[in-house]
């Protein structure tokens, strides 16, 4: 199995603990991952909310990059699925549309063609590589150990550009996961919810008004902890979470998880490997409850 | 087959608690959950109040949470929400708005967004001769925003009207966009200045696509959003923080070919609103710290090495940039 690896810019910025347990757990786990160290920003939904057309070149050229590399495209950012599949369904649809974006990539050698398969690693694991085979890898059962899922909008929503079609439990596999790896995954209200994060600088207050009442009504269904495939959601769940704490007036202290920091605790890689020590909310009490269950 | 629906019920003359009750029931295999529900209210349960009129997802009066989302019962078929006959159907009124009775949702939060967006046309200057003529084309970009049959199920499920009442909400906001986007509209400025400053307005979504997933008429009122923020930079309403973190984020990739998501904050609330920056620096240290960034890389611009593609990216930039304007000319 090998991919062509897209790590967004926030795991190569402001989460480096998810790009390093991105690495180690995949390699564990036998996924091959080839860097696309010459791939550019999604743009975040951003870029194409002001510049549509900017956007869709710049999506293009990293799928051609994928496609010259022969490989499939994984991602680890709800947002950059988002982003990639609402392009991808444009360019693939729109031959007009295709050819005009790509006259403007073959000055660097490149081209698109339809048909690129663009997984966020969630998605991998699931219909990829496969729950059963990610079974046997566990040596760390995570027994008693209570998850939130916390997807994501982009990884949602809309869903007729998500695939939902064809693999309707999509909006399932974060708890699929959370089970399969002995962990139990807990229900709560703000789970396909927004973090807020896209509003964060222009106003402040509902965005992490927005996290804090996710978090909390997490806690009130007594998970330990969310684990998420968005770094995005990550930033505005844990970085910000003493100041979601402050603005809705409830103590929380709820560690955040990355997806792959989940995988690495229940396939024997070592906590400071994956950089559970670099949150800002502490992790400690997962690794209490999950290195207590190794010892059990 | 058999039908098993599990709807809430709130009883207004009663002490004002909310319940849910359990209908078992036997419905044709294509039946509608609206089917369903009026088959209860005729047969099993005369109490059961619901609202619905047209039956053919016309008159939007039919709109409930069905499975945890707001949908038009009488378009959602029991077969789109179980695979297996007697699983559990989870019936509730709309969201965001008060509960009349059982399903039946007062839309006066709703109706009072409408009239906040000014709903009707205001032409300038003097009226034509004859009738007023637009162009097929400037319709049709407002044509999906016109499909709207104000059903509400948007604003139920919108999580920024969860938290915040003063929120202008999908429906209204693409109601507002359907006349900026009419060229009859003399007071497209006006109409944008209202819709960014205003308390709740255009910048205060955060993007979840969550209306787009529920609109049953494809009006997609977070896309109408978007184009109401483009609108806005494009007529120059230019004080929000919205639009200058749309533009620290795109430099910022131009520059790198990725984003600097430690400089956005700084450059999207504005380099010199003080009060503003101060009140964040713990929060941007406690991150810089626990993460053992290196603060430094932040702070000093360029720092960040760009992506070795970088120039194709300036180019593809350049160019898009300069068809825009060719475009706007
Ligand atoms: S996209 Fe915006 S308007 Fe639509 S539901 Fe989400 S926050 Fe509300
Ligand atoms: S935009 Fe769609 S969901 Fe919202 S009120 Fe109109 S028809 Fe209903
Ligand atoms: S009854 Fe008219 S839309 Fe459903």
């Amino acid at each position: 199995m090998k991919y062509a690896f897209w790590p967004g810019c926030v795991s190569k910025g402001a989460c480096p603990e998810l790009y390093d347990s991105m690495i180690l757990t995949s390699a564990k786990l036998g996924i091959e991952l080839e860097e696309m160290y010459d791939g550019n920003c999604t743009g975040a939904g951003v870029i194409s909310e002001h510049e549509p057309e900017l956007a869709d070149v710049l999506n293009a050229r990293n799928f051609a990059i994928a496609q010259k590399m022969g490989l499939d495209l994984v991602n680890i950012c709800s947002t950059c699925q988002g982003v990639q599949s609402m392009v991808q369904e444009k360019l693939d649809r729109d031959e007009e549309h295709r050819a005009k974006i790509n006259a403007q990539l073959a000055e660097e050698g490149l081209e698109y063609k339809p048909g690129l398969v663009i997984k966020n690693f969630m998605w991998v694991l699931v219909e990829d590589y496969g729950l059963d085979k990610l079974k046997e890898k566990v040596v760390r059962q995570l027994d008693g150990l209570r998850c939130g899922p916390f997807y994501g909008c982009y990884i949602l929503r809309p869903s007729r550009i998500l695939g939902m079609e064809e693999h309707p439990e999509r909006d399932n596999y974060l708890e699929q996961i959370i089970e399969a790896v002995g962990a139990t995954a807990v229900d709560y209200e703000g789970k396909d919810k927004c973090c807020g994060f896209p509003i964060l600088t222009n106003n402040r207050k509902n965005s992490l008004t927005q996290a804090g009442t996710h978090i909390a009504s997490a806690k009130d269904q007594g998970a330990d902890c969310l684990v998420t495939p968005c770094p995005l959601c990550h930033l505005n769940l844990d970085a910000q979470q003493p100041s979601a704490a402050e603005v809705i007036q409830r103590e929380l202290g709820v560690p955040i998880i990355h997806l792959p920091q989940l995988l690495g605790l229940a396939i024997g890689i070592d906590p400071k490997l994956l950089r559970m020590n670099r949150h800002v909310v502490g992790t400690q009490a997962v690794l209490d409850k999950v290195l207590a269950t190794v010892e059990a | 087959m058999k039908v098993n629906l599990n709807v809430k019920r709130f009883d207004p003359e009663s002490d004002g608690s909310t319940r849910f009750q359990q209908y078992d029931i036997d419905m044709p295999e294509n039946s509608t959950v609206l089917d369903a529900l009026i088959h209860v209210r005729e047969y099993v349960d005369a109490t059961l109040a619901l609202r619905c009129s047209c039956r053919s997802a016309i008159c939007g009066s039919c709109a409930m949470r069905v499975d945890h989302r707001a949908r038009l019962a009488c378009k959602t078929k029991v077969t789109d929400i179980v695979s297996d006959e007697g699983q559990e159907i989870t019936i509730e009124p709309m969201g965001n708005m008060p509960v009349i009775k059982d399903l039946i949702t007062d839309m006066e939060v709703h109706w009072s967004k409408v009239r906040q967006v000014v709903p009707y046309l205001r032409p300038t200057g003097p009226p034509p001769e004859r009738e007023y003529i637009v162009s097929n084309e400037a319709m049709l970009d407002v044509a999906g925003a016109v499909n709207c049959i104000q059903c509400g199920a948007c604003v139920s499920d919108c999580p920024v009207l969860e938290i915040d009442k003063s929120f202008i909400a999908p429906a209204a906001l693409a109601k507002a966009y359907r006349f900026t986007g009419d060229p009859r509209d003399g007071t497209k400025k006006e109409r944008l200045e209202m819709l960014s400053n205003v308390e709740g307005g255009i910048w205060d979504c955060t993007r979840c696509n969550m209306c787009v997933e529920v609109c049953p008429k494809d009006v997609r009122p977070m896309d109408r959003i978007m184009q109401l923020r483009e609108q806005a930079v494009a007529a120059g309403v230019k004080t929000n923080t919205g639009v200058r973190h749309g533009t620290s984020f795109a430099n910022s990739v131009r520059r790198l070919g990725r984003l600097d998501e430690m400089r956005l904050f700084p450059e999207s609330v504005g380099m010199f609103a003080v009060p503003r920056l101060l009140k964040e620096l713990p929060g941007a240290f406690r991150m810089l710290w626990s993460k053992r960034l290196m603060m430094w890389t932040h702070a000093i611009p360029f720092a960040h090495k760009p992506i070795p593609g970088i120039k194709h990216v300036r180019r593809i930039y350049d160019q898009a940039r300069s068809e825009k304007k060719e475009h706007s000319k």
